[in-house]
């Protein structure tokens, strides 16, 4: 059927400038730019990416947003007409890629953090000593002492980490190879973690498992006793913020020879990981998985859980809890996918902010939040996030899209198609050579390190000198342009208040 | 090695077979087994493993070569995930058998519940066998994606097996001793006769299992199979607009 849909985005070529070099076309990988004589753009292939324009010696190429008007109409919004006509040509159920683009509040940006003046004085972190590890794991009730000195209590495995920034669950598959070396490498170097997702862990990373998060989901891939004792962790992932309650498919034009090696399925055929573990139906069931994850690393490996932030998530985190994992990993309805039907990823979940919160008090108000760590994504996007989820109850922050634009990427959204012209979301060999995984891993070292920078002035602001101290302090955090309702959630008070 | 595990917590049990398997224990009977979970899990060493009672869940989850042999009935979650070896059930078992299995035997005297041989899978040389001697329950075969099922049906129950076979089925093949009536069977499915290398393959594992279990091979392969696969490896390519 021939299409009605209106190009999105509009490429515009100053062809005085231009030197007919023709790198641009080279560089499009959505076939948007074509060479007749001219550099002639295809303005509906156009998902505005940037690389032609960042490529361009001559800076003669700018996107701009098509700038052709929809007759007025709040309600039929330009998105929902054209989502009409897409699916009108096709009946297919929309696929999109990355996090949750609505308008839905964004409550990071109604917290404030409290400062130190005067009469408790503050710390400079640029003279005084300023911790930000931290330990992943299941923590003791109490210590029991054996004479003076040696400790009794036998201890849950833990897992250090030098910054509470931990990179997020995308599979080798969803991202490309250079871009997970890369990330491993990163986490090696600034002391954290990196997630294999589902995809089975590529021989070339193995070298880094001490700083891997190996993932056990539904579908299995790549999950053998040799894979989970390659980890600093294990990770059981029930779901994921973008798209709770689905599974996941990796389309069979993605599966080479090189992921086929490393999910252990055969070259060409569709990966797909059932919407739930069929072995896993109840908390009970979840526990026996656990347990028997726990048994083939001979209880030398935290486990981990990672659930979509939901409704019940409270509820659901305390049988967690109790099944026996050591971390909870709770993803909010921002978090991204490399590919989810729009409708999961933009209508379903809950913000992270208030699940968080959510999930804290309820550990809490049943005595047992020292049994698990808890880490959580779902649209962290500055290092004040990551302070404002610690206030609020986390013990560290996870990282996906960030990570992906520290490596490259623009956001455009079309993740899912395979055609990244930056070279992470996609298999084809000519684009994954356009991320130098050396290059990816210093950008990200980078980032971590700027983060690391501006917690460390933040907690030197707020007087103290460990992330540690600061974990569930919601007394430094103020709300503001909130309902009472939403603070109470929240746990804080509104900006105005004192003690 | 012989043990005695009566009363015994499975984490000491399995510690013990662990600790015994590192220091070069190549064999193992454990008496007055009841209900201990995760027997053989993550082991990676070629072990036999003689059980003498009923295992509890998850025997030789993510397990990696071991032999073990079930003198009596075993619960859910057998061969969990499991990459290589061996087990033989002279009895009944749960439900979830072979689960993401991706290598290895499991054979199995008598009957099995639901869901067995969800999302099985095959790599290369690695081709994950289950043969079950009597009926099976509900989602046989369920997001099967590689391997073999063969279902056998011999103490002559009815229905040989339950709804829902083989849906979102998408690798693999499915070998029934008998009929499937069509309204069993999930969307994903077709019915074919068997070739004769079909039934070269299934002779060659049967022959094995009918001498485990002391059947007639004959009278076992003399009986009309139904082989079971998938319209398509992507079935749901055309789901998705981009």
């Amino acid at each position: 059927m021939e299409s009605q849909l209106p190009a999105e985005f509009v490429v515009n070529v100053d062809h005085e400038k231009c030197r007919k070099c023709k790198r641009c076309v080279i560089n499009c990988s959505f076939s948007a730019i074509e060479f007749k004589d001219k550099v002639t753009p295809n303005n509906r292939q156009c998902v505005a990416c940037h690389r032609c324009a960042t490529f361009c010696p001559e800076n003669a190429i700018t996107i701009t947003e098509n700038p052709l008007d929809y007759k007025d109409g709040y309600n039929w919004s330009p998105e929902i007409r054209k989502n009409i006509l897409k699916q009108a040509e096709s009946g297919g159920i929309i696929l999109t890629g990355m996090g949750n683009p609505k308008p839905y509040p964004i409550y990071w940006d109604h917290m404030l953090l409290d400062a130190c003046q005067v009469t408790n004085p503050s710390i400079d972190p640029l003279r005084e000593p300023m911790e930000l590890r931290t330990y992943l794991g299941a923590k003791p009730e109490c210590l029991d002492f054996d004479g003076d000195v040696s400790l009794k209590t036998e201890l849950a495995p833990q897992v250090k980490i030098d910054i509470p920034v931990v990179f997020a669950a995308m599979s080798y598959g969803a991202i490309s190879l250079n871009a997970h070396k890369a990330l491993a490498m990163a986490a090696t170097r600034m002391g954290t973690l990196m997630n294999t997702g589902e995809g089975g862990l590529h021989e070339d990373i193995a070298q880094y498992s001490d700083r891997i998060i190996v993932q056990v989901a539904s579908g299995r891939f790549g999950v053998t006793s040799k894979y989970l004792n390659s980890s600093a962790l294990v990770e059981i992932k029930i779901g994921q913020g973008a798209k709770p309650g689905i599974g996941g498919h990796l389309p069979g034009e993605k599966v080479g020879e090189d992921i086929s090696k490393t999910r252990m399925i055969p070259v060409g055929t569709d990966a797909l990981s059932p919407a739930p573990h069929h072995d896993i139906y109840s908390i009970e069931d979840l526990s026996q998985l656990i347990y028997a994850i726990k048994e083939a690393t001979d209880y030398k490996k935290p486990v981990s859980v990672k659930i979509a932030a939901v409704h019940n998530v409270a509820a659901i985190a305390s049988g967690i809890v109790r099944a026996g994992a050591d971390i909870v990993m709770i993803d909010g309805f921002r978090g991204g996918t490399g590919a989810a039907p729009m409708i999961i990823r933009d209508h379903v979940g809950i913000p992270i902010e208030l699940a968080l919160a959510a999930v804290d008090d309820r550990l809490r108000q049943e005595g047992i939040r020292n049994r698990a760590s808890i880490l959580v994504g779902g649209s962290i996007r500055q290092s004040a996030d990551v302070v404002k989820a610690i206030a609020l109850g986390a013990d560290a922050c996870v990282i996906g899209t960030a990570s992906l634009i520290a490596m490259g990427c623009r956001v455009c959204q079309k993740c899912y198609t395979g055609n990244c012209a930056w070279g992470i979301a996609t298999q084809k060999p000519e684009l994954v050579r356009r991320l130098n995984p050396e290059v990816a891993a210093d950008r990200l070292c980078n980032l971590l390190t700027a983060w690391g920078h501006e917690i460390q002035e933040v907690l030197g602001s707020l007087g103290i000198n460990a992330i540690e101290s600061l974990r569930g302090s919601r007394e430094r955090l103020r709300g503001v342009g909130l309902n009472q309702e939403t603070l109470d959630i929240l746990g804080i008070k509104h900006a105005g208040i004192g003690q | 090695m012989r043990i005695d595990a009566k009363g015994m917590h499975y984490r000491p049990l399995n510690k013990k077979i662990r600790d015994a398997v590192t220091a070069g224990e190549k064999e193992f009977e454990l008496d007055n087994i009841g209900g201990q979970r995760y027997i053989g899990d993550g082991l990676n060493e070629n072990v036999k493993i003689t059980i003498n009672g009923t295992p509890g869940n998850d025997l030789g989850a993510f397990m990696n070569g071991p032999r073990i042999i079930v003198n009596a009935n075993a619960q859910d979650g057998i061969a969990n995930t499991m990459n290589a070896g061996e087990i033989i059930v002279h009895g009944s078992v749960g439900d979830i058998i072979g689960y993401g299995m991706r290598g290895g035997k499991l054979y199995i005297k008598g009957d099995a519940g639901y869901r067995v041989g969800i999302h099985m899978k095959e790599y290369k040389k690695q081709i994950p066998v289950i043969i079950t001697g009597g009926t099976a329950g509900d989602f046989f075969g369920e997001y099967m994606a590689g391997g073999i099922m063969i279902l056998l049906g011999l103490n002559g129950k009815s229905p040989l097996v339950g709804d829902y076979v083989g849906t979102g089925m998408h690798g693999g093949v499915i070998y029934v001793r008998g009929k499937v009536d069509p309204y069993h069977l999930g969307k994903e499915v077709s019915c074919l006769e068997l070739s004769e290398e079909d039934t070269r393959l299934i002779g060659s594992y049967l022959k094995e299992y009918c001498e485990y279990f002391g059947f007639d091979y004959n009278e076992v392969m003399g009986g009309k199979f139904t082989k079971l696969v998938p319209l398509s490896h992507r079935p749901y390519g055309n789901l998705y607009v981009y």
